[in-house]
């Protein structure tokens, strides 16, 4: 027997709307676990003191600190050099075989996998030059990492800066680097804070590259060539080695939170300038 | 004026622009540098088609490996292949404005969840699960697929959803002005014209899961053995990476670069043939 064309219309819409609530059923899963089991561990104890006995008891104050100085550090030395690349491709250069060289190299870039870096950063900035399982390393490391993200973030963000505020800058006498960094950036700088705060979503959550090249010693590091440990090596270790199934919740919520926050303000941000230019 | 200072600018930008490429290079100077040797020591037969990874003994078999990281992958991608092309055709084609402005921020959310956290929960709940309902240990290649399947989700649904979009809106007029139905209009119409586009989804999203370690190494049971059944523990590349190399020396050491190498032909072949297809789809 041949269903008729409205029925299978009909299933297809109930399947079609099934599947993306139950995918936004994971996520919605995934959050509330992480929450209501981490909630009651969490207090500012534990995040104000430091971790004793391995992470079996005390705060996780030092592994904080240590996501702070590494997201921030990373971005002080990605972003100038991602900004710097978006701003030859978009304004000071054509389209030709040596942008696209160099498009080629970001793509490349992005699609490599953490542990990759991982491995690079742990035989170049740990072994060959010298550093140590070092904040310095993990941030040499991370910046290499989040270069794509920025640059193409900060691409598109300088793109959709209306062409006539250049014409009009132009007319006005102004330079070409007075029209970009007046002009230009100045609208752009919304969408480049998008990606600065993707970026820093993504040193948050990583593991792989982080621990062989940052280490995860459990103190606070005091200088740039002492090892240190993010919170999600932190959460790896507890989970991993069951140290304290607690505790590894605890963390967790804050980890998941603080990039929740970062990656809602992200987004944010983007669709404000989306809505402001279309 | 000796000095031109929008020349030294632009100079500057340039230098700018290459270190990509040269952090690039550096990568892959260095991964090859450490890694190319064993091949040629050890013969690159005797690592590629080897079956016995015992590195402080001299063999450096990664066979078993190649083939668990392709099984976890083709696992995920039935897992979250068409979950996540529902959820684009559903984004693109039937969720109202409101819906769609709720449901890709929280989308993208997921992208953001460490895999370290994916791993976490893996263990706790799927592994359980798996060993309960299946029998064997539960970390096995059911499990992973599960939570790689997943963590791909966001890659797939980001970039169907642009294909599907892509397609020029008179193609559905047409078709529906032809009295053909809306589920008709898009398995007929839509999706063989996003077809490229989607098969890039697909191909990033195995790229993903090939390059995916955290999870991978938390739920996978790290045998060394092609496993062979979905109840099977299983070591896959990545995870032979980050489970040795904070101990390994000496050749040890070397065989995980050989391992890094081989992951990143993988990788980059898998990212050419995606970009491939989505340039094409631009083109047309």
């Amino acid at each position: 027997m041949r269903i008729k064309p409205g029925i299978t219309d009909k299933m297809a819409r109930i399947g079609f709307n099934s599947m993306a609530f139950f995918t936004v059923g994971i996520l919605v899963v995934i959050i509330s676990i992480i929450c209501i089991k981490g909630v009651s561990h969490v207090n500012l104890e534990f995040i104000f003191t430091s971790p004793e006995d391995m992470g079996r008891h005390g705060g996780i104050f030092p592994s904080i600190m240590g996501t702070v100085l590494l997201a921030l550090l990373s971005i002080v030395f990605a972003t100038p050099l991602g900004l710097g690349t978006a701003i030859f491709l978009t304004e000071y250069t054509k389209e030709s075989t040596f942008t696209k060289i160099i498009r080629f190299g970001v793509e490349s870039l992005a699609g490599i996998p953490s542990i990759i870096y991982g491995l690079f950063g742990f035989i170049f900035f740990v072994i060959k030059l010298g550093m140590g399982w070092s904040l310095l390393s993990g941030v040499l490391t991370m910046t290499i990492m989040i270069l794509p993200t920025i640059i193409r973030t900060s691409e598109e963000a300088i793109k959709a800066v209306p062409r006539n505020l250049r014409i009009v800058s132009y007319s006005l006498g102004a330079t070409r680097w007075e029209t970009v960094t007046k002009i230009v950036l100045t609208a752009a700088t919304p969408g480049i804070l998008t990606g600065i705060m993707l970026s820093v979503g993504r040193v948050v959550g990583e593991t792989a590259a982080v621990i062989f090249t940052m280490g995860s010693s459990l103190r606070l590091p005091t200088s740039l060539m002492d090892s240190g440990r993010t919170m999600a090596v932190h959460f790896y270790i507890l989970a991993r080695e069951g140290i304290s199934m607690e505790k590894a919740y605890a963390t967790a919520l804050i980890l998941v939170l603080s990039i929740t926050i970062i990656n809602i303000l992200a987004y944010y941000i983007m669709n404000k300038v989306v809505s402001k230019y279309s | 004026m000796a000095f031109n200072k929008e020349k030294f600018i632009k100079y500057i930008l340039t230098v700018f622009a290459l270190s990509s490429l040269f952090f690039l290079f550096l990568i892959f100077a260095f991964i090859l540098i450490e890694g190319l040797p064993l091949f040629l020591k050890v013969g690159f037969k005797n690592i590629i088609f080897g079956f016995k990874w015992a590195p402080t003994k001299g063999s450096f078999g990664i066979f078993p490996m190649i083939v668990s990281s392709f099984l976890v992958t083709f696992g995920a991608l039935i897992v979250g292949g068409p979950l996540g092309l529902s959820c684009a055709v559903y984004l693109a084609e039937y969720s109202g404005k409101r819906m769609k402005m709720l449901l890709k921020p929280a989308l993208e959310l997921l992208a953001g969840i460490p895999s370290v956290v994916y791993g976490f929960l893996g263990v706790i709940y799927i592994v359980p699960l798996v060993r309960n309902y299946l029998g064997g240990s539960g970390f096995s290649l059911i499990s992973t697929s599960v939570i790689l399947g997943v963590m791909i989700l966001p890659t797939i649904i980001s970039i169907s959803f642009d294909a599907i979009m892509s397609v020029p809106r008179t193609y559905r007029e047409g078709s529906l002005a032809m009295g053909a139905t809306k589920w008709q209009t898009i398995y007929k119409v839509v999706i063989p014209s996003a077809r490229s586009g989607i098969m890039a989804g697909f191909i990033l999203g195995m790229g993903r899961a090939i390059g995916e370690t955290m999870a991978v190494i938390m739920i996978a049971g790290n045998a060394l053995k092609i496993p062979t059944s979905l109840l099977d523990p299983l070591r896959t590349l990545t995870g032979n990476i980050a489970l040795e190399l904070a101990y390994a020396t000496g050749d040890h050491r070397l065989g995980l670069f050989s391992t890094g190498v081989v992951l990143l032909v993988i990788i980059m072949a898998l990212n050419y043939i995606a970009n491939f297809g989505i340039k094409k789809k631009r083109l047309k």
